[in-house]
Protein backbone atom coordinates (compact mmCIF):
# COMPACT_ATOMS: atom_id res chain seq x y z
CA UNK A 1 0.00 0.00 0.00
CA UNK A 2 1.34 3.44 -0.95
CA UNK A 3 1.67 6.01 1.84
CA UNK A 4 -1.41 8.26 2.02
CA UNK A 5 -0.30 10.35 5.01
CA UNK A 6 2.96 11.77 6.38
CA UNK A 7 4.01 11.63 10.02
CA UNK A 8 6.64 14.34 10.52
CA UNK A 9 7.90 13.36 13.99
CA UNK A 10 7.65 10.21 16.15
CA UNK A 11 5.89 12.18 18.92
CA UNK A 12 3.14 13.48 16.64
CA UNK A 13 -0.50 12.78 17.52
CA UNK A 14 -1.65 13.80 14.02
CA UNK A 15 -0.57 12.95 10.47
CA UNK A 16 -1.09 14.91 7.24
CA UNK A 17 -2.99 13.53 4.23
CA UNK A 18 -0.90 13.58 1.04
CA UNK A 19 -3.96 12.81 -1.07
CA UNK A 20 -7.73 13.11 -0.54
CA UNK A 21 -8.86 10.29 1.76
CA UNK A 22 -12.28 8.62 1.69
CA UNK A 23 -14.22 7.69 4.83
CA UNK A 24 -13.08 4.33 6.15
CA UNK A 25 -9.69 4.35 4.45
CA UNK A 26 -6.84 2.97 6.53
CA UNK A 27 -3.91 5.30 7.16
CA UNK A 28 -0.57 4.30 5.73
CA UNK A 29 2.77 6.07 6.22
CA UNK A 30 6.47 5.35 6.10
CA UNK A 31 7.28 4.10 9.57
CA UNK A 32 4.95 2.43 12.03
CA UNK A 33 1.45 3.76 12.48
CA UNK A 34 -1.28 2.34 14.69
CA UNK A 35 -4.12 0.78 12.70
CA UNK A 36 -6.41 3.76 12.13
CA UNK A 37 -9.23 4.26 9.64
CA UNK A 38 -10.44 7.76 8.87
CA UNK A 39 -13.91 8.63 10.18
CA UNK A 40 -14.80 11.15 7.51
CA UNK A 41 -13.38 12.29 4.14
CA UNK A 42 -10.06 14.13 4.62
CA UNK A 43 -8.81 16.63 2.04
CA UNK A 44 -5.19 16.71 0.82
CA UNK A 45 -3.05 18.59 3.34
CA UNK A 46 -5.45 18.17 6.24
CA UNK A 47 -4.72 16.41 9.53
CA UNK A 48 -6.00 13.15 11.04
CA UNK A 49 -5.60 12.06 14.68
CA UNK A 50 -3.66 8.81 15.05
CA UNK A 51 -4.56 8.38 18.72
CA UNK A 52 -7.20 9.60 21.14
CA UNK A 53 -6.61 13.22 22.17
CA UNK A 54 -8.51 14.49 25.20
CA UNK A 55 -10.11 17.93 25.32
CA UNK A 56 -7.48 20.33 26.70
CA UNK A 57 -4.55 18.20 25.60
CA UNK A 58 -1.87 19.66 23.31
CA UNK A 59 -1.98 18.43 19.73
CA UNK A 60 1.50 17.49 18.50
CA UNK A 61 2.84 17.94 14.93
CA UNK A 62 6.49 18.51 13.90
CA UNK A 63 7.19 17.16 17.41
CA UNK A 64 5.79 20.35 19.00
CA UNK A 65 2.47 21.78 20.16
CA UNK A 66 0.28 23.25 17.42
CA UNK A 67 -2.44 24.19 19.95
CA UNK A 68 -4.92 22.49 22.27
CA UNK A 69 -7.83 20.19 21.57
CA UNK A 70 -11.13 21.95 22.33
CA UNK A 71 -13.08 18.68 22.10
CA UNK A 72 -12.25 15.03 22.63
CA UNK A 73 -10.73 13.74 19.42
CA UNK A 74 -10.94 10.07 18.43
CA UNK A 75 -8.32 8.27 16.34
CA UNK A 76 -9.16 8.71 12.64
CA UNK A 77 -10.94 12.02 13.20
CA UNK A 78 -10.26 15.15 11.12
CA UNK A 79 -8.26 17.62 13.27
CA UNK A 80 -8.92 21.21 12.26
CA UNK A 81 -10.58 24.41 13.45
CA UNK A 82 -13.62 22.53 14.87
CA UNK A 83 -11.56 20.69 17.51
CA UNK A 84 -8.13 22.41 17.65
CA UNK A 85 -7.44 25.96 18.83
CA UNK A 86 -4.33 28.11 18.89
CA UNK A 87 -2.85 29.06 22.26
CA UNK A 88 -0.55 31.74 20.87
CA UNK A 89 -2.85 33.40 18.38
CA UNK A 90 -5.99 33.86 20.44
CA UNK A 91 -6.29 36.95 22.66
CA UNK A 92 -8.74 35.12 24.94
CA UNK A 93 -6.23 32.41 25.89
CA UNK B 1 34.25 26.23 1.81
CA UNK B 2 33.97 25.45 -1.90
CA UNK B 3 34.30 27.89 -4.76
CA UNK B 4 30.85 28.06 -6.29
CA UNK B 5 30.42 31.07 -8.57
CA UNK B 6 27.78 32.83 -10.63
CA UNK B 7 27.95 35.55 -13.27
CA UNK B 8 27.11 38.85 -11.60
CA UNK B 9 27.87 42.53 -12.00
CA UNK B 10 30.73 43.70 -9.81
CA UNK B 11 29.91 47.27 -8.69
CA UNK B 12 32.44 50.02 -7.95
CA UNK B 13 31.67 49.75 -4.20
CA UNK B 14 32.48 46.02 -4.19
CA UNK B 15 28.88 44.84 -4.03
CA UNK B 16 27.54 42.43 -6.65
CA UNK B 17 24.34 42.99 -8.62
CA UNK B 18 22.38 40.38 -10.53
CA UNK B 19 20.23 42.78 -12.61
CA UNK B 20 20.76 46.25 -14.15
CA UNK B 21 17.65 48.13 -13.11
CA UNK B 22 16.95 51.85 -13.37
CA UNK B 23 14.72 52.55 -10.35
CA UNK B 24 12.04 55.23 -10.45
CA UNK B 25 11.17 56.07 -6.85
CA UNK B 26 8.15 58.21 -5.94
CA UNK B 27 8.71 59.92 -2.59
CA UNK B 28 4.98 59.90 -1.86
CA UNK B 29 1.73 58.43 -3.09
CA UNK B 30 0.87 61.64 -4.93
CA UNK B 31 3.93 61.13 -7.14
CA UNK B 32 3.14 57.47 -7.80
CA UNK B 33 1.26 57.98 -11.05
CA UNK B 34 3.99 60.11 -12.61
CA UNK B 35 6.68 57.65 -11.47
CA UNK B 36 4.71 54.71 -12.86
CA UNK B 37 4.22 56.42 -16.24
CA UNK B 38 7.95 57.19 -16.49
CA UNK B 39 8.97 53.62 -15.63
CA UNK B 40 6.37 52.13 -17.98
CA UNK B 41 7.72 54.19 -20.90
CA UNK B 42 11.27 52.87 -20.70
CA UNK B 43 12.20 49.16 -20.89
CA UNK B 44 14.76 48.44 -18.19
CA UNK B 45 13.18 50.86 -15.71
CA UNK B 46 11.11 49.74 -12.72
CA UNK B 47 9.01 51.70 -10.27
CA UNK B 48 9.57 51.28 -6.53
CA UNK B 49 5.89 51.78 -5.96
CA UNK B 50 5.82 53.62 -2.62
CA UNK B 51 2.39 54.93 -1.63
CA UNK B 52 3.07 56.62 1.73
CA UNK B 53 5.12 59.74 2.42
CA UNK B 54 2.55 62.06 3.96
CA UNK B 55 0.47 62.28 7.13
CA UNK B 56 2.56 59.63 8.82
CA UNK B 57 4.47 59.53 12.09
CA UNK B 58 8.07 60.71 12.04
CA UNK B 59 9.14 57.17 12.88
CA UNK B 60 7.35 55.75 9.83
CA UNK B 61 8.71 58.48 7.54
CA UNK B 62 12.23 57.79 8.83
CA UNK B 63 11.94 54.09 8.13
CA UNK B 64 10.51 54.79 4.65
CA UNK B 65 13.27 57.29 3.77
CA UNK B 66 15.91 54.89 4.99
CA UNK B 67 14.50 51.93 3.06
CA UNK B 68 13.80 53.86 -0.17
CA UNK B 69 17.40 55.10 -0.05
CA UNK B 70 18.57 51.50 0.28
CA UNK B 71 16.41 50.57 -2.71
CA UNK B 72 18.14 53.31 -4.70
CA UNK B 73 21.52 51.98 -3.59
CA UNK B 74 20.64 48.31 -4.11
CA UNK B 75 23.35 46.37 -6.01
CA UNK B 76 20.76 45.46 -8.68
CA UNK B 77 20.16 49.20 -9.38
CA UNK B 78 22.47 51.06 -11.82
CA UNK B 79 20.75 54.46 -11.56
CA UNK B 80 17.66 56.01 -10.05
CA UNK B 81 15.22 58.86 -10.39
CA UNK B 82 13.34 60.17 -7.35
CA UNK B 83 9.97 61.73 -8.24
CA UNK B 84 8.69 64.12 -5.58
CA UNK B 85 5.43 66.05 -5.47
CA UNK B 86 6.99 68.95 -3.55
CA UNK B 87 4.85 69.32 -0.44
CA UNK B 88 4.97 65.79 1.05
CA UNK B 89 6.06 64.94 4.58
CA UNK B 90 8.91 62.72 3.43
CA UNK B 91 12.02 64.80 2.70
CA UNK B 92 12.69 63.93 -0.96
CA UNK B 93 15.89 66.00 -1.08
CA UNK B 94 17.24 64.06 1.89
CA UNK B 95 16.23 60.81 0.17
CA UNK B 96 17.94 61.88 -3.04
CA UNK B 97 21.09 62.93 -1.15
CA UNK B 98 21.25 59.60 0.66
CA UNK B 99 21.00 57.70 -2.63
CA UNK B 100 23.70 59.95 -4.10
CA UNK B 101 26.11 58.73 -1.39
CA UNK B 102 26.24 55.43 -3.31
CA UNK B 103 28.14 54.81 -6.55
CA UNK B 104 25.12 54.91 -8.89
CA UNK B 105 23.91 58.16 -10.51
CA UNK B 106 20.59 59.59 -9.30
CA UNK B 107 18.34 62.53 -10.21
CA UNK B 108 15.42 64.28 -8.52
CA UNK B 109 12.33 65.74 -10.19
CA UNK B 110 9.74 67.76 -8.26
CA UNK B 111 6.32 67.76 -9.94
CA UNK B 112 5.26 71.14 -8.49
CA UNK B 113 8.50 72.74 -9.70
CA UNK B 114 8.38 71.06 -13.11
CA UNK B 115 4.91 72.45 -13.79
CA UNK B 116 2.76 69.37 -13.60
CA UNK B 117 2.23 65.78 -14.65
CA UNK B 118 3.10 65.77 -18.36
CA UNK B 119 6.20 67.97 -18.09
CA UNK B 120 7.53 65.78 -15.29
CA UNK B 121 6.83 62.58 -17.18
CA UNK B 122 8.52 63.91 -20.36
CA UNK B 123 11.63 65.04 -18.48
CA UNK B 124 11.65 61.85 -16.38
CA UNK B 125 11.50 59.63 -19.46
CA UNK B 126 14.42 61.58 -20.96
CA UNK B 127 16.50 61.11 -17.81
CA UNK B 128 15.66 57.43 -17.44
CA UNK B 129 16.37 56.74 -21.15
CA UNK B 130 19.80 58.28 -20.63
CA UNK B 131 20.41 56.01 -17.63
CA UNK B 132 19.26 52.90 -19.49
CA UNK B 133 21.67 53.64 -22.36
CA UNK B 134 24.53 53.06 -19.90
CA UNK B 135 23.49 49.43 -19.34
CA UNK B 136 26.00 48.33 -22.00
CA UNK B 137 28.80 49.56 -19.71
CA UNK B 138 28.16 46.66 -17.35
CA UNK B 139 29.43 43.15 -18.10
CA UNK B 140 28.84 40.04 -16.05
CA UNK B 141 31.91 38.50 -14.44
CA UNK B 142 32.43 35.41 -12.33
CA UNK B 143 31.54 36.24 -8.70
CA UNK B 144 31.73 34.06 -5.60
CA UNK B 145 28.48 32.67 -4.17
CA UNK B 146 29.56 34.26 -0.89
CA UNK B 147 28.58 37.65 -2.36
CA UNK B 148 24.91 36.61 -2.42
CA UNK B 149 22.26 37.70 0.07
CA UNK B 150 19.08 35.65 -0.35
CA UNK B 151 15.71 36.26 1.32
CA UNK B 152 13.67 33.29 2.53
CA UNK B 153 10.02 34.25 2.14
CA UNK B 154 6.88 32.18 2.38
CA UNK B 155 3.30 33.09 1.65
CA UNK B 156 -0.03 31.65 0.65
CA UNK B 157 0.97 28.65 2.73
CA UNK B 158 -0.80 25.34 2.90
CA UNK B 159 0.12 22.06 4.55
CA UNK B 160 2.65 21.29 1.79
CA UNK B 161 4.68 24.39 2.72
CA UNK B 162 5.81 22.69 5.90
CA UNK B 163 6.07 19.23 4.30
CA UNK B 164 7.99 20.03 1.13
CA UNK B 165 8.70 23.62 0.06
CA UNK B 166 10.04 25.07 3.32
CA UNK B 167 12.29 22.12 4.27
CA UNK B 168 13.69 22.21 0.68
CA UNK B 169 14.32 25.95 0.97
CA UNK B 170 16.04 25.20 4.30
CA UNK B 171 18.47 22.92 2.46
CA UNK B 172 19.15 25.78 0.00
CA UNK B 173 19.77 28.17 2.92
CA UNK B 174 22.29 25.73 4.43
CA UNK B 175 24.12 25.46 1.06
CA UNK B 176 24.25 29.26 0.74
CA UNK B 177 25.56 29.67 4.29
CA UNK B 178 28.15 26.92 3.70
CA UNK B 179 29.44 29.04 0.78
CA UNK B 180 29.81 32.05 3.07
CA UNK B 181 26.68 33.80 1.81
CA UNK B 182 23.94 35.57 3.74
CA UNK B 183 20.43 34.27 4.23
CA UNK B 184 17.62 36.32 5.79
CA UNK B 185 14.68 34.68 7.53
CA UNK B 186 11.81 37.23 7.86
CA UNK B 187 8.19 37.17 9.17
CA UNK B 188 7.99 37.51 12.95
CA UNK B 189 4.24 36.88 13.20
CA UNK B 190 4.81 33.51 11.56
CA UNK B 191 7.20 32.44 14.29
CA UNK B 192 4.69 32.40 17.15
CA UNK B 193 5.04 28.89 18.54
CA UNK B 194 8.32 28.07 16.80
CA UNK B 195 10.62 30.73 18.26
CA UNK B 196 12.20 28.12 20.56
CA UNK B 197 13.70 26.46 17.45
CA UNK B 198 15.50 29.65 16.40
CA UNK B 199 16.43 30.50 19.99
CA UNK B 200 18.09 27.08 20.37
CA UNK B 201 20.13 27.92 17.26
CA UNK B 202 21.06 31.47 18.28
CA UNK B 203 24.81 32.00 18.06
CA UNK B 204 24.88 33.75 21.47
CA UNK B 205 22.57 33.88 24.52
CA UNK B 206 22.03 37.57 23.82
CA UNK B 207 20.74 36.79 20.31
CA UNK B 208 18.41 34.15 21.78
CA UNK B 209 16.88 36.75 24.10
CA UNK B 210 16.64 39.23 21.20
CA UNK B 211 14.65 36.67 19.19
CA UNK B 212 12.38 36.07 22.18
CA UNK B 213 11.92 39.83 22.72
CA UNK B 214 11.01 40.49 19.09
CA UNK B 215 8.53 37.59 18.93
CA UNK B 216 6.96 38.49 22.32
CA UNK B 217 6.58 42.12 21.22
CA UNK B 218 4.80 40.98 18.07
CA UNK B 219 2.52 38.70 20.10
CA UNK B 220 1.72 41.55 22.54
CA UNK B 221 0.91 43.89 19.66
CA UNK B 222 -1.39 41.33 18.09
CA UNK B 223 -3.14 40.53 21.37
CA UNK B 224 -3.50 44.24 22.21
CA UNK B 225 -5.89 44.50 19.29
CA UNK B 226 -8.18 42.28 21.39
CA UNK B 227 -8.76 40.16 18.32
CA UNK B 228 -8.43 36.46 17.94
CA UNK B 229 -5.70 36.11 15.35
CA UNK B 230 -7.58 33.20 13.81
CA UNK B 231 -8.63 34.22 10.31
CA UNK B 232 -5.56 36.44 9.94
CA UNK B 233 -2.77 34.15 11.08
CA UNK B 234 -3.34 31.62 9.63
CA UNK B 235 -5.22 33.28 6.76
CA UNK B 236 -8.49 31.86 5.38
CA UNK B 237 -6.53 30.32 2.49
CA UNK B 238 -4.02 28.74 4.88
CA UNK B 239 -6.95 27.21 6.79
CA UNK B 240 -8.57 25.81 3.63
CA UNK B 241 -5.16 24.31 2.83
CA UNK B 242 -5.16 22.39 6.12
CA UNK B 243 -3.23 24.69 8.45
CA UNK B 244 -5.26 25.18 11.64
CA UNK B 245 -3.23 27.37 14.00
CA UNK B 246 -0.46 29.96 13.95
CA UNK B 247 1.76 27.51 15.87
CA UNK B 248 1.34 24.92 13.13
CA UNK B 249 2.07 27.51 10.46
CA UNK B 250 5.15 28.68 12.39
CA UNK B 251 6.59 25.19 12.84
CA UNK B 252 6.28 24.63 9.09
CA UNK B 253 7.54 28.12 8.29
CA UNK B 254 10.72 28.06 10.39
CA UNK B 255 12.03 25.08 8.37
CA UNK B 256 12.89 27.42 5.48
CA UNK B 257 15.70 28.82 7.65
CA UNK B 258 17.59 25.53 7.43
CA UNK B 259 19.73 24.32 10.29
CA UNK B 260 22.60 26.79 10.71
CA UNK B 261 23.08 29.13 13.71
CA UNK B 262 21.19 32.43 13.80
CA UNK B 263 24.02 34.96 13.67
CA UNK B 264 22.04 38.20 13.96
CA UNK B 265 18.63 39.78 14.55
CA UNK B 266 17.86 42.58 12.09
CA UNK B 267 15.30 45.37 12.09
CA UNK B 268 12.95 45.80 9.11
CA UNK B 269 15.06 46.38 5.98
CA UNK B 270 18.40 46.32 7.83
CA UNK B 271 21.22 44.85 5.71
CA UNK B 272 22.90 41.76 7.23
CA UNK B 273 26.08 42.59 9.10
CA UNK B 274 27.76 39.23 8.71
CA UNK B 275 27.66 35.99 6.70
CA UNK B 276 25.25 33.28 7.83
CA UNK B 277 21.56 33.17 8.69
CA UNK B 278 20.04 36.38 10.08
CA UNK B 279 16.51 36.74 11.39
CA UNK B 280 14.69 39.92 10.31
CA UNK B 281 11.74 41.40 12.22
CA UNK B 282 9.08 41.87 9.52
CA UNK B 283 5.33 41.37 9.28
CA UNK B 284 4.01 38.12 7.84
CA UNK B 285 2.38 40.18 5.10
CA UNK B 286 4.15 38.97 1.96
CA UNK B 287 4.47 42.32 0.19
CA UNK B 288 5.76 44.20 3.23
CA UNK B 289 8.12 41.37 4.09
CA UNK B 290 9.57 41.05 0.55
CA UNK B 291 10.00 44.86 0.46
CA UNK B 292 12.04 44.62 3.69
CA UNK B 293 14.17 41.83 2.21
CA UNK B 294 14.83 43.75 -1.01
CA UNK B 295 15.69 46.92 0.92
CA UNK B 296 18.17 44.92 3.00
CA UNK B 297 20.08 44.16 -0.19
CA UNK B 298 18.86 40.67 -1.09
CA UNK B 299 19.84 40.21 -4.74
CA UNK B 300 17.48 37.22 -5.02
CA UNK B 301 14.47 36.19 -2.93
CA UNK B 302 13.03 32.67 -2.79
CA UNK B 303 9.33 32.52 -2.01
CA UNK B 304 7.58 29.28 -1.08
CA UNK B 305 3.84 29.14 -1.66
CA UNK B 306 1.42 26.26 -1.31
CA UNK B 307 -1.73 28.03 -2.45
CA UNK B 308 0.07 29.90 -5.23
CA UNK B 309 1.14 33.53 -4.82
CA UNK B 310 2.41 35.09 -8.08
CA UNK B 311 4.00 38.25 -6.60
CA UNK B 312 7.44 39.62 -7.42
CA UNK B 313 9.52 42.70 -6.67
CA UNK B 314 10.79 45.60 -8.75
CA UNK B 315 14.42 45.33 -7.62
CA UNK B 316 15.10 41.74 -6.53
CA UNK B 317 14.06 38.74 -8.66
CA UNK B 318 11.68 36.48 -6.71
CA UNK B 319 11.76 32.71 -7.30
CA UNK B 320 8.57 30.76 -6.60
CA UNK B 321 8.62 27.31 -5.04
CA UNK B 322 5.39 25.43 -4.47
CA UNK B 323 5.14 22.21 -2.48
CA UNK B 324 1.66 21.53 -3.83
CA UNK B 325 1.60 19.51 -7.07
CA UNK B 326 -1.94 20.73 -7.87
CA UNK B 327 -0.87 24.38 -7.50
CA UNK B 328 2.10 23.76 -9.79
CA UNK B 329 -0.18 22.21 -12.41
CA UNK B 330 -2.75 25.02 -12.12
CA UNK B 331 -0.34 28.00 -11.92
CA UNK B 332 2.78 26.74 -13.68
CA UNK B 333 3.37 30.10 -15.42
CA UNK B 334 3.82 31.68 -11.96
CA UNK B 335 5.97 28.93 -10.45
CA UNK B 336 9.69 28.23 -10.87
CA UNK B 337 10.05 25.02 -8.85
CA UNK B 338 7.69 22.10 -8.28
CA UNK B 339 8.63 20.92 -4.80
CA UNK B 340 5.37 18.93 -4.96
CA UNK B 341 7.60 16.12 -6.20
CA UNK B 342 8.65 15.72 -2.57
CA UNK B 343 5.04 15.11 -1.50
CA UNK B 344 4.61 12.66 -4.39
CA UNK B 345 7.75 10.75 -3.37
CA UNK B 346 9.53 11.59 -6.66
CA UNK B 347 12.32 13.67 -5.08
CA UNK B 348 13.86 14.01 -1.63
CA UNK B 349 13.99 17.26 0.32
CA UNK B 350 17.79 17.30 -0.14
CA UNK B 351 17.50 16.91 -3.93
CA UNK B 352 14.88 19.63 -4.08
CA UNK B 353 17.02 21.98 -1.95
CA UNK B 354 19.97 21.42 -4.31
CA UNK B 355 17.71 22.17 -7.27
CA UNK B 356 16.59 25.46 -5.68
CA UNK B 357 20.22 26.40 -5.00
CA UNK B 358 21.14 25.76 -8.68
CA UNK B 359 18.20 27.93 -9.69
CA UNK B 360 19.25 30.73 -7.31
CA UNK B 361 22.69 30.73 -8.98
CA UNK B 362 21.13 30.66 -12.48
CA UNK B 363 18.79 33.52 -11.53
CA UNK B 364 21.72 35.48 -10.13
CA UNK B 365 23.48 34.85 -13.47
CA UNK B 366 20.60 36.43 -15.37
CA UNK B 367 17.97 33.73 -15.93
CA UNK B 368 14.49 35.25 -15.72
CA UNK B 369 12.09 34.17 -12.97
CA UNK B 370 8.40 33.44 -13.56
CA UNK B 371 7.48 36.67 -11.73
CA UNK B 372 9.83 38.67 -13.99
CA UNK B 373 8.35 37.08 -17.13
CA UNK B 374 4.83 37.95 -16.00
CA UNK B 375 5.80 41.51 -14.97
CA UNK B 376 5.22 41.34 -11.22
CA UNK B 377 6.76 44.29 -9.33
CA UNK B 378 4.83 44.50 -6.06
CA UNK B 379 5.86 46.86 -3.28
CA UNK B 380 4.52 47.66 0.18
CA UNK B 381 6.25 49.69 2.86
CA UNK B 382 5.63 48.70 6.47
CA UNK B 383 3.72 51.40 8.38
CA UNK B 384 3.38 50.99 12.15
CA UNK B 385 1.69 54.23 13.16
CA UNK B 386 -1.61 55.88 12.24
CA UNK B 387 -2.27 57.93 9.12
CA UNK B 388 -3.19 61.53 9.88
Amino acid sequence: MLPNVLRLHPDDSVVTAIRDLAEGEQLCADGLLPKVSVRQPIAFGHKVAIRAIACGEHVIKYGASIGVAVADIAPGEHVHTQNLASVRGDASR
Amino acid sequence: MSNTTFDGYLRPDGSVGVRNIVAVIPSCGCAQHVARMIAAAVPGAAVVDYSGGCGETAADLNVATHLLAQMGRHPNVIASLVVSLGCEGLDARDLSARIAEGWAPTELLVIQEMGGTRKTIDRGVEIVRGFVENVADYQRTSCPASSLTVGLECGGSDATSGLAANPSLGVMADLLVAEGGRAILPETSELLGAEHILMDRAATPDLASQIERVVKACERELKATGEDMTGKQPSPGNIRGGITTVEEKALGDVLKGGSTPVVDVLTYGQPPRQPGLSFMDTPGNDLASVTGLAAAGCQVIVFTTGRGNPMGNAIAPVLKVTGNPATYARMSEDMDVNAGEVVEGKATVTEMGERIWELVLATASGQETAAERTGHQEFMMLRKGPLY
